[in-house]
């Protein structure tokens, strides 16, 4: 009864922030006039919140929701409240196969496919590696992410400069690797969104499954998952998610990190609960995130990464210092 | 009646080998102490009878019917596996981690039954864990989590419950947890497999020991037949003298009295 208070106050609030992101803007538009638009009225605003502000509120709860399963799931499978896509490399790695796939010229709708490529190769060398350290892998995540992230985004930069296809649209670039989720068109939405849904319902299958890991792979057989299946599957809902976020808005960091954990502290760890709750919590943060990076500075705009790394690395921090008696 | 076998199996971590050749059986009713010297292959034995390990020669049959044959969730409907490593950053409450023990009967979505629910509710009675039920499991005693994998274990209903170690966390006061164990057992009519390292608790718990050395069972039978002083100089060396207590042997270290 709980949970289900918890999910309908958290769908309320999606809602609530998708109005606040789409009645608000640079330009000022009247409440009324927002509904025209909606149902169709050809003038300017019209565009305005047909082609700009609607798919780019849809785009940010598709980025936020994406990014807080993926997290959600992430740390149910390594045991370790510190992992989440930007912070695992996973981000990286799937932004590095996205610019792989810009530079070699492959159509649009295919970027988010090379994206979950790119994140699920990646995740996957991340969990390898946590699985040599053994019990404790809380460091060995961090300390792969690291080098992961560094190599990921010297082989992008690389790209980026000796490529002539991108030297003309830099800035867009840039600004995407940042973590934006200015340049949304509705093609590359609705592909995104096909493969959101997908990573969203593998997670939602897989959840309880991923209970079992609280206390290892190992136990988690002894209970009747058969791990090498379940990881493989977690580990692609994992790279669905994070490469359709990373393909949307490039590396926005930490959203996956803070909502399934501030989260756990009002409905527990349990992923059943946890996984629907993460994504209607990661979409209505992202979608007021995106909100502020467009209205901050206005008439200028901040990466919305900006502003989820201005909140998630202090917290980062603070979770650091608390879970250090067990970090070594 | 349960069984749980093992014939003639050897088992390796790469190139290291274990167990060789190792022969064990067990039934319900059971209560198995395993001891031996460290890198006797006590935990690999274990790990082989759950199904973790794949012998790479001899066999492994529950029932009489082959462990490599049944899936991870066959087995963990009539295996049980009490872990070693119960420690968790995350904060699933206490009857959260007993409720881990049906994941091989949930539906799909993770749907509990109301049998998962008896059993979960049964398990958290007899390890007394009902003023512990709401509390976060990261943040019990040792003891206290303890208890709480050990329901987790028997909320699984399993026939065969295997334990690897399951003294290491816990205060020397803490050691009833065992005796209330043993007690489920006997009632549940179990076949318990304990790894233990204390030769004293090993038995006064088990109603056989098994004492392993160099990949092998090299003795198998009552307390009070395998624990005599021959035996425990042969496997662990001379530093030790096994006295008579209460129809039970007692191992106690063997100090020269100051002069």
């Amino acid at each position: 009864m709980r949970t289900l208070s918890v999910l309908a106050l958290l769908a309320a609030g999606l809602v609530v922030s998708a109005a606040a992101g789409i009645l608000i803007g640079a330009v000022a538009i009247g409440p009324g006039d927002v509904l025209a638009a909606l149902f169709g009225s050809n003038d300017v605003n019209g565009t305005i919140i047909r082609e700009l502000r609607l798919p780019r509120v849809l785009g940010a709860a598709l980025v936020g929701g994406s990014l807080a399963t993926a997290g959600a799931l992430l740390q149910g499978l390594l045991r370790n409240p510190l992992a989440d896509p930007f912070v695992t490399g996973t981000s990286a790695g799937a932004t590095l196969a996205a610019v792989a796939a810009i530079v070699l010229g492959l159509a649009a709708p295919l970027v988010p496919l090379a994206a979950f490529a790119g994140a699920m190769v990646t995740v996957t060398l991340v969990w390898r590696l946590a699985r040599l350290g053994g019990g404790t892998t809380v460091l060995t995540v961090l300390l792969a992410g690291v080098v992961l992230t560094s190599f990921a985004g010297a082989v992008v930069t690389f790209l980026l400069v000796s490529s002539d296809r991108l030297a003309l649209q830099l800035r867009a670039v840039l600004g995407w690797l940042q973590g934006g989720v200015s340049v949304i068109s509705w093609p590359e939405l609705g592909v995104a969104a096909i493969v959101v849904a997908l990573g969203l319902g593998f997670a939602l299958v897989l959840a309880h499954r991923v209970d079992a890991y609280a206390f290892g792979e190992e136990t988690a057989a002894t209970l009747g998952v058969d791990p090498d299946r379940t990881t493989t599957a977690v580990l692609g809902a994992t790279a669905l998610l994070s490469g359709a976020a990373v393909a949307l808005a490039g590396l926005v960091g930490f959203v996956g990190l803070v909502i399934p954990h501030a989260l756990r502290f009002v409905i527990g760890a349990t992923h059943r609960r946890l996984v629907p709750a993460s994504f209607l919590a990661g979409a209505a943060a992202l979608v007021l995130a995106d909100l502020g990076s467009r209205t901050l500075i206005a008439p200028a705009e901040l990466p919305v990464g900006a502003i989820t790394g201005l909140i998630g690395a202090p917290f980062f921090l603070a979770l650091l210092v608390r879970s250090r008696r067990i970090v070594v | 009646m349960t069984t749980l076998a093992a014939t003639a199996v050897t088992a390796a971590y790469r190139e290291r080998v274990v167990l060789r050749e190792c022969s064990f059986a067990m039934g319900s009713g059971e209560i198995v102490a395993v001891v031996g010297p460290n890198g006797a292959g006590k935990s690999t034995l274990l790990r082989v009878l759950a199904g973790l390990l794949r012998p790479t020669a001899g066999t492994v049959a529950l029932d009489g019917q082959d462990l490599a044959t049944l899936s991870r969730s066959q087995v963990a409907r009539r295996v049980a596996v009490v872990p070693q490593i119960f420690d968790t950053l995350l904060p699933f409450t206490v009857r959260e981690v007993v409720a881990l023990g049906r994941t091989a009967r949930l539906g799909s979505f993770g749907r509990a039954s109301a049998d998962d629910v008896v059993a979960v509710a049964r398990a958290i009675d007899e390890l007394d864990l009902a003023p512990l039920a709401s509390r976060r499991v990261d943040r019990l005693s040792g003891g206290e989590r303890q208890r709480a994998v050990l329901a987790m274990a028997l909320a699984q209903e399993a026939n065969v419950l295997l334990l690897d170690e399951p003294t290491v966390h816990l205060d020397p006061g803490q050691l009833a947890t065992l005796v209330l164990l043993r007690d489920l057992a006997t009632r549940r009519q179990l076949a318990v497999c304990a790894v233990l390292h204390d030769l004293n608790l090993a038995s006064a718990f088990g109603s056989r020991i098994v004492v392993m050395a160099e990949g092998q069972v090299i003795r198998d039978g009552a307390p009070l037949e395998v624990i005599h002083a021959d035996l425990v100089t042969a496997v662990f060396g001379d530093g030790l003298e096994v006295v008579e207590r209460d129809g039970h042997p007692a191992v106690l270290p063997r100090i020269a009295s100051p002069r």
